[in-house]
């Protein structure tokens, strides 16, 4: 199992209020919803919540999307309700991130917590049905469905909506997220209706716990701006790599302390492969909480976080990162597969010292010309992460560009890229 | 569709509603007709896919841009009045 822990940023008092999502971490999963109320307390009876009602201690929350975009859920969910169309909710817990294991690990050991999100939102928006999309591999990258089977199980054990568990789809999961942006992209373009308003909730979590406990219980932690806690997923050059919830506001150095960092780090990943790089002369000072990161041109996004050690090249890294955006654009558009194409190719140039000597103008022109030029925003996060690695790693890959490939180019790979091209 | 003279209607200039060009990227195929039809606002990256200017379109351009529009085989490329 990940390692789960938390980090607060007021210490001893704090403490008390922290877990509060991974509260019912054990050693079994919770899928029995007795002890999933046993350990979370009961549900408040739904039926005697106006919809309207949900949604405003849901706004005198505060809470936001966890989504990366940090958008208010309640002006969300009015704007769902005002568009009058058939209403469904998904909890995507179909993570496309492949350093991101938070939401799997969440449906594998805790279901109910999402079910019970679901549920609410359900009821303030008014839908009938709420889908649960899930994964086919878990968090350990194994093809064992342990979250998926933990999810329906607790869904056919679920007393609070009946929700319909939906079998596979396509080959890749349960309507695959970004499957499903292109598709609803590629339905706005032809100016037919949408089928369903749809409401994704990647933040389904919460609701079920501000039901319970209400809007000032929830902002006891975290920021005015951003209340309450969030899960990330911490991994790379850290002794204790998992899934661990924070409170907003929290600083970097504190959670980087408690997984045991190394000391040699040189930069830091935050968001994920949509995120955005800050060396690691940035880190102090760095507050987890999508406000506090925005002013850095930073976001929490998908919630994961890399650390990288000095023994890591990032050319290197970046190099195969790069062939991974390339290898895993769903061909739709043109730009975006021959852009992340030629991003790769240049990138490789860099890294083995062959680049021509246009190479860093025209990856400069590609990662801003790409960018909003595709159905979905896949091509705009893959050339803000390589514009980013361009920037932070300048030094390294000006060294490369010169002298070739590094020692340490050879060494374990930290990010990871399942299914990406083998290059030499 | 005109505006009123006295009260123009948000997302009008020049007594004309703007049109914004857009293309459909899925539609697209790179057949680089536009970028020859209307070079004033369309150029073409290496691969041959369209780079459209910033901002609505020009009222100067708005009937070239048409014929471009209607030229496209793909009938990838769009013009949008402004709040559509």
């Amino acid at each position: 199992m990940g390692q789960m822990a938390f980090v607060n940023t007021t210490g001893v008092t704090a403490v008390a209020l922290l877990p509060r999502l991974l509260a019912g971490m054990g050693d079994q999963p919770v899928t029995a919803l007795a002890s999933h109320l046993g350990l979370y307390g009961p549900l408040p009876d739904l039926r005697g919540w106006a919809p309207e009602q949900l949604v405003e201690v849901v706004e005198q929350a505060g809470l936001r999307g966890r989504g990366g975009a940090s958008f208010p859920v309640a002006t969300k969910m009015r704007a769902v309700v005002a568009r009058r169309r058939p209403r469904i909710v998904v909890a995507n817990g179909a993570e496309g991130e492949p350093a991101s294991k938070k939401d799997r690990a969440l449906l594998r050991e805790l279901p109910h917590l999402v079910l019970d999100g679901a549920a609410i939102a359900a009821r303030a928006i008014g839908a009938r049905e709420a889908i649960i999309a899930l994964s086919e591999n878990d968090d350990r990258g194994a093809r064992r469905p342990l979250a998926r089977r933990a999810a329906i199980r607790a869904v056919r054990r679920s007393r609070v909506l009946h929700l319909r568990p939906i079998e596979r789809t396509g080959q890749r999961g349960v309507r695959g997220t970004g499957e499903t942006d292109v598709r609803l992209a590629a339905i706005r373009a032809r100016r037919q209706a949408p089928p369903d308003a749809r409401a994704e909730r990647r933040d389904a979590r919460a609701p079920g716990l501000i039901a319970r406990h209400g809007a000032s219980w929830f902002r006891q932690l975290g920021t005015a701006h951003d209340p309450g806690s969030a899960l990330v997923t911490l991994s790379g050059a850290v002794a204790r790599p998992g899934v661990y919830e924070i409170e907003h506001g929290v600083p970097l150095t504190d959670l980087l302390e408690t997984a045991g960092a190394s000391d040699d780090l040189t930069a830091v990943l935050l968001g994920g492969y949509f995120g955005s790089w800050l060396p690691a002369t940035q880190v102090p000072g760095l507050r987890l909480a999508p406000q506090a990161l925005a002013d850095y041109g930073a976001s929490l996004g998908c919630g994961v976080i890399i650390a990288l050690g000095g023994d890591t090249c990032p050319v290197a890294e970046t190099a195969r990162i790069a062939d991974y955006f390339a290898a895993q654009t769903a061909g739709q558009c043109g730009p975006c597969v021959s852009g992340l194409a030629a991003i790769a190719d240049t990138i490789r140039t860099l890294a083995t010292g062959t680049a021509p000597g246009t190479a860093w103008r025209d990856l400069e022109r590609w990662t801003t010309e790409i960018p909003r030029r595709g159905a979905c925003q896949y091509p705009d996060g893959a050339s803000r992460f390589i514009a980013s690695a361009l920037n932070v790693f300048a030094d390294e890959f000006h060294r490369h560009a010169r002298h070739g490939r590094c020692e340490r180019c050879s060494a374990r790979p930290v990010l990871p890229a399942p299914g990406a091209r083998v290059t030499a | 569709m005109l505006c009123e003279a006295r009260a123009p209607r948000p997302g009008c200039t020049r007594d004309r509603i703007t049109v914004h060009l857009r293309v459909n990227p899925l539609d697209c195929i790179a057949h680089g007709l536009c970028a020859e039809l209307l070079p004033e606002w369309v150029r073409l990256d290496e691969s041959g896919y369209p780079l459209l200017a910033d901002g609505p379109l020009p009222a100067a351009l708005v009937e070239t841009a048409r014929r471009a529009a209607q030229a496209c085989p793909t009938r990838a490329l769009l013009l949008e009045p402004d709040g559509s």
